[in-house]
């Protein structure tokens, strides 16, 4: 049985397919076989950061409709053979995604994968409740700001009560908190939510802190997720995040200021 | 005025109705007597109408005295019929109660009710007033777009109620944890409830439809633990 993961925030444009492609590939390095579905079937982007755009055949919604089978449209990943994609159907809207149809394809994806990442669309609506409804974790992504905070709240409320698992009233969904595109210098001026700031909120376990980076954008540009970067902050990050998701504790990086605030006083001092 | 002896006036009191589908002596004394033995202390000497809407077309005749007598022995006050069918129309008045059609139930034009009954209604409503008054417990964060509702109990929530969440309650609220939402205590005009946090960061507190915004919160001990009260249609936040 596979374990099914969404990756999800309510908020857009928060990280979540970076965040998505990141886990993804983290756990297949890991030696679990994994497959990442888009779920924003009408905005497919994860095939991009990704870097798989131009080997798209068959997509998500053929399968739900049975115009394909799922081996044609699981596209294999070129740097690692554990990691899969399914990519979204870019000529079709929310409304192609049926509960019975996801299911299905879960179901089948479940008896040869270890993990299953749904990256889920932004908002609340039906795609959004759709990549959640089957999930057994969440990784709800967050910026440290409030509008992405309030969203992020409203999505594990909609975790708690609209999922399989709340309506069956299973075991809740294990909930992530996965903070991206922080910022310590700016959190130390005011400018940004704090981690402890956000965990208040919240009150969900940390999973990991990614630090605003310059290789995030880049690494989306060149469809390599910033997870195979082996130079870059957010790059670790995301590493340390998958250990964490595996179960293993390690202690929290780049949410202090303290080296960054000496170099800024060396440059400032200049 | 001092000298008038009464004072006519419309009111609307909540009473027990019992539905009758058909009628024996036997199996309805059974019936009744299963039925209260499972909550005694609040069917006893509750008002109740008896409503023939829902009885089966095949029953004709119905002896109601009889009815009336068994009712009565297991504490019912039987105080009205409330039926819109003429062939029992006779059978009724003979009985001496109320009778209640459909029509002035739905107008509230009322007929007056026989002098004693009313009085027992009241004082009967007063005895469930000192029922003591459920409560409901929530373990989990109410997040933000969740609205929690419990009819006719005190809310207690053992984690915080996020900004955008709305919790309502009937009694009194009781929130160990941060409070950045909304809480509606005594929605039903309860002007005795009160509203209970370990940290007050509201958007609105409210008591018997009487509320504070966060402005005026920020003015007052603003993320402390508090209790707020009504007073004089004034509501006041307190530090516990």
């Amino acid at each position: 049985m596979a374990e099914i993961i969404v990756v999800t925030s309510g908020k857009g444009g928060v990280g979540k397919t970076t965040t998505s492609a990141a886990i993804g590939s983290g756990l297949a390095i890991r030696g679990h076989k994994t497959v990442v579905i888009d779920f924003d079937v009408g905005l497919r982007n994860l095939d991009l950061i990704m870097g798989c755009e131009r080997r798209v055949v068959y997509d998500f919604v053929n399968v739900l409709n049975k115009e394909a089978k799922l081996n044609q449209a699981l596209i294999k990943d070129k740097r690692n053979e554990n990691l899969f994609i399914l990519p979204a159907s870019q000529t079709r809207d929310k409304d192609a995604l049926t509960q019975d149809g996801v299911k299905n394809i879960l179901d089948e994806l479940s008896k040869t994968f270890d993990y299953i990442i749904c990256d889920s669309p932004a908002g609340i609506e039906k795609g959004a409740q759709m990549a959640l409804y089957f999930a057994d974790q969440a990784i709800v992504v967050t910026n440290p700001e409030v509008s992405s905070v309030r969203d992020s709240d409203r999505i594990l409320g909609i975790l708690q009560s609209k999922s399989l698992r709340a309506e069956q009233g299973d075991e809740p969904v294990k909930e992530h908190l996965l903070l991206t595109r922080y910022n310590p210098g700016r959190v130390a001026d005011g400018e940004m939510l704090s981690v402890k700031d956000v965990e208040e909120i919240l009150v969900i376990p940390l999973l990991g802190v990614i630090p605003e980076s310059e290789a995030v954008l880049k690494a989306s540009n060149q469809g390599e997720p910033v997870i195979f970067d082996e130079g870059a902050d957010a790059g670790y990050a995301y590493k340390d995040a998958v250990s964490r998701l595996l179960g293993e504790v390690i202690e929290f990086r780049f949410i202090e200021q303290e080296k960054k605030g000496f170099l800024k006083r060396l440059l400032g001092a200049r | 005025m001092t000298d008038a002896c009464f004072q006519l006036k419309g009111s609307v009191f909540t009473t027990i109705i019992l539905e009758l589908y058909q009628y024996s002596r036997e199996s309805f004394t059974q019936q009744l007597k299963d039925k209260i033995n499972q909550a005694p202390g609040f069917f006893h000497q509750s008002p109740v109408v008896i409503s023939l809407e829902k009885i089966n077309d095949n029953v004709t005749e119905v002896d109601f005295d009889e009815l009336l007598d068994i009712s009565r022995q297991f504490g019912l006050q039987p105080m009205a019929f409330k039926c819109t069918k003429s062939h029992f129309k006779s059978a009724i008045n003979a009985t001496s109660l109320a009778l209640l059609s459909d029509s002035a139930l739905r107008t509230t034009s009322r007929k007056p009710l026989p002098e004693s009954s009313t009085l027992q209604a009241s004082s009967s409503m007063e005895e469930k007033k000192l029922v003591p008054r459920k409560s409901k417990i929530v373990t989990r964060p109410v997040r933000s777009g969740q609205q929690v509702y419990y009819e006719g109990a005190d809310l207690i929530i053992l984690s915080q109620v996020s900004e955008g969440a709305e919790v309502l309650a009937d009694g009194n609220i009781h929130i160990y944890g941060a409070l950045r939402g909304r809480a509606l205590a005594g929605i039903n005009g309860d002007t005795s409830a009160r509203v209970f946090c370990q940290k007050l960061e509201a958007e609105l507190i409210s008591i018997a439809g009487n509320f504070i915004l966060s402005d005026f919160m920020r003015t007052q001990a603003w993320q402390q633990a508090v209790q707020v009260y009504l007073d004089e249609h004034i509501l006041h936040v307190a530090a516990v």
